[in-house]
């Protein structure tokens, strides 16, 4: 992986300091801003689309955070993180499924997501992280697919193509509600009811939080510091006394227990869970996209990228459809700007980028990229 | 005590190279296969089966394994040639219509070969196109190359979407090679025998360049040692793209082939594929024609027989062979380079 970093090194210049401390304060704050927006999304966007969009924001920093500790940390690249995602989430729903609505489900099956994760981890991690990065790549390639082609076809516990839809905790309904007003309906704040789902976002919102914190606890932590000595140089890490293999599993079942509370994060927001929504390889697409514009290696790039992304993913096709409607006459033009094929300028503002600006907005603006 | 186990073990190990190693595999395959099917007939016709599948999935694979080999590349876009030499050979077979569903086998065969050579040409310069663009600023940089190929693979497949939608595609089958033969109770898709003759003569064809002409020699030595070829005079650069459109040539012919196998084509044909590719190459080797051809055999017999005795299993159990293989060889049954 020297060769990588070096790469990466050189394509951003390091000249001013200046430049990176101003770069520095633009990227916390854009996070605060983020995370004040999130966290009082509920009364400054009280509509229905712009809730979806907030709480899919807050489980994908948990998911691409996880991943940014594999392949910006570490220096890993997997193509399973959906498969751990959608471990945690099958878990919740299919215990909800047959248990019934209760906390007693969420815990127990998203419990069993996370160690199912877990154990499939290890198991890919000891097998294959002693070879080659390319080689652990196609390896969880394949992994991920057979996954994907067992949840379609295992349809008795999945639900097959269908998924899975079920009803979530009476709490989080929304006709309940959590402070009741005179006339017994539920007592307004600023406007926003306070209801099942102003809860249901809370939850999600401070469980994706804690989860964010613990892993920059992790990374600011001493294994931190050894994956990243890893990244740099695997046979000096080696030579120093850490067991590459070790920390290298070790980091990839923490990445894939993170990624299936995720999933359960997501399972108990969407009250469906299906091969769509949480194990195809669009998703794990989106991931990569995310934190490669956000800025690998960083924490804070797997925010920026996150939010950029789904504001794109909801409202630019918006806009496409616009410009195809306003297009329309012209020959080529309304079939490159049909909604559809916004996956087509995506991939190509994902190359650009990959060549152009290879640490992402945060890593760029931080001066990250350099690392000698 | 230890001392018996290790000369046992050497005993037991020179005695399985004598009769051919790791190549007998798909042998033991099919052995185990007969005994758990148990009807000589249907044993065969899954054998036969199982041996044209490999041999098309061989195609795909072989073009990825060398350019790694020699390039250190790994093209996560190779299923976007695949796409494409499916999507160009249906095109193909579709625009010469009676030539392909008339009756005349001579111009049905001319057909399929037009159609095949056009998926193959596609694909040879789409592949000098990708080199030269997408891969050529990122070699020696292993993360950025595996996020570029998908970036580009994402782009190519947007492609294929945009020009043929997203429909399925029929595919005419040429007329001479429809039905089957019956040979002694065993019945034989002809096409099976099509693909397999086909991907035998890439075989024969690949083994002989890389292995009797100079230039086989100049690729088996950059495969070997890039940067001792590189002093010693020669331009490996321009190896390079060569076994790249070679590479991708090779993709879309197999590509091409699979589409006339299947009948209908999405365009998630090539991603399907990929990770039976990725499968075969792992099992194989990085860097081997012949490690190719052993693991598309084994990987082909394999799906057929449990496609037959445990329908739900086709794809894991593959993905089960690799692992363990993977787990008795990390490198594959028959690595190249060893890197």
């Amino acid at each position: 992986m020297a060769q990588t970093t070096s790469a990466i090194g050189a394509a951003v210049p390091n000249s001013k300091a200046g430049r990176t401390f101003a770069g520095r304060v633009t990227v916390y704050g854009l996070v605060a801003l983020i995370g004040l927006a999130l966290a009082l999304a509920p009364f400054l966007f009280p509509d229905v689309r712009s809730q979806e969009v907030a709480a899919r924001i807050c489980v994908f920093i948990v998911l691409v955070a996880s991943y940014d500790l594999l392949i910006g940390y570490t220096g890993i690249v997997s193509f399973a993180h959906t498969m751990f995602f959608g471990l945690g989430a099958y878990g919740t729903a299919i215990a909800i499924k047959t248990m019934g609505p209760g906390f007693e489900a969420i815990l127990l099956g998203g419990g069993i997501g996370i160690v199912a994760a877990l154990v499939l981890a290890l198991l890919i991690g000891l097998l294959s992280l002693r070879v080659k990065a390319i080689f652990f790549a196609m390896v969880t390639l394949a992994a991920a697919s057979v996954m994907m082609v067992l949840a379609s076809q295992l349809s008795d516990f999945t639900g097959g193509e269908d998924g899975i839809t079920y009803s979530i905790p009476k709490l989080f309904a929304p006709a309940t509600e959590l402070l009741a007003d005179a006339d017994g309906k539920a007592l307004r704040l600023f406007g926003v009811a306070l209801n099942g789902k102003l809860a249901l976002y809370y939850f999600v919102f401070i469980s994706a939080l804690v989860l964010f914190l613990g892993m920059l606890r992790i990374v600011a932590s001493p294994l931190g510091s050894v994956l990243q000595a890893i990244r740099e140089n695997e046979m000096r890490a080696e030579a120093i006394g850490y067991r590459v293999v070790v920390y290298r599993t070790a980091i990839f079942c923490i990445a894939a227990g993170v990624a299936a509370c995720a999933g359960i994060l997501r399972a108990v927001w969407l009250k469906y869970t299906g091969p769509e929504v949480v194990l195809s390889f669009d998703i794990m697409i989106d991931i990569l996209l995310m934190v490669v514009i956000g800025g690998m290696g960083t924490m804070w790039g797997a925010v920026i990228g996150v939010v950029l992304m789904t504001l794109a993913q909801y409202y630019l096709k918006d806009l496409m459809a616009l410009g195809a409607e306003a297009s329309s006459a012209l020959p080529i033009v309304p079939d490159l700007l049909n909604p559809e094929r916004w996956l087509l300028w995506l991939g190509l503002c994902f190359i650009l980028l990959v060549y152009f600006f290879p640490a992402g907005i945060a890593g760029t603006l931080m001066g990250k990229g350099v690392r000698r | 005590m230890t001392d018996t186990t290790a000369s046992f073990r050497t005993r037991l190990t020179t005695g399985i190279d004598r009769f051919g190693g790791v190549l007998l595999l798909p042998v033991e395959l099919a052995v185990i296969a007969l005994l758990l099917i148990g009807q000589p007939s249907t044993w065969a016709t899954l054998t036969i089966a199982g041996l044209a599948m490999g041999m098309m999935i061989f195609l795909m694979a072989s073009g990825l394994s060398l350019i790694f080999g020699l390039m250190d590349v790994l093209n996560f876009g190779h299923s976007a040639f695949v796409t494409a030499g499916a999507f160009i050979g249906a095109t193909v077979l579709g625009w010469l219509g009676f030539w392909v569903t008339g009756g005349n086998p001579a111009l049905n065969l001319a057909g399929l070969l037009l159609a095949i050579a056009a998926a193959t040409i596609f694909g040879g310069l789409a592949g000098w196109f990708f080199e030269r663009v997408v891969i050529r600023p990122v070699y020696q940089d292993h993360l950025r190359q595996i996020l570029i190929t998908v970036g580009a693979l994402i782009v190519a497949e947007e492609l294929v979407l945009l020009i043929w939608g997203g429909a399925p595609i029929p595919v005419p089958r040429p007329a001479v090679l429809t039905g089957s033969l019956v040979l002694g109770g065993v019945s034989v898709e002809i096409y099976r025998i099509f693909a397999f003759a086909l991907g035998l003569a890439v075989y024969v064809a690949l083994y002989l360049v890389l292995n009797r002409t100079r230039l086989g020699l100049l690729i088996r030595a950059g495969v070997e040692n890039r940067e001792m070829v590189e002093a010693l005079g020669f331009r490996i650069d321009r190896l390079f793209i060569l076994v790249f459109m070679a590479g991708s040539a090779l993709a879309a012919m197999g590509g091409a082939m699979w589409a006339g196998y299947q009948g209908l084509i999405t365009a998630a044909l090539g991603s399907e594929m990929m990770i039976l590719v990725f499968i075969v190459v792992i099992i194989g080797g990085l860097g081997s024609i012949q490690g190719s051809l052993l693991g598309a055999i084994l990987v082909g017999l394999m799906a057929n027989y449990v496609a037959f005795l445990v329908p739900k299993m086709a794809l894991a159990s593959n993905m089960l062979l690799m692992m363990a293989i993977l787990l008795w060889r990390p490198y594959g049954l028959l690595p190249a380079v060893k890197r």
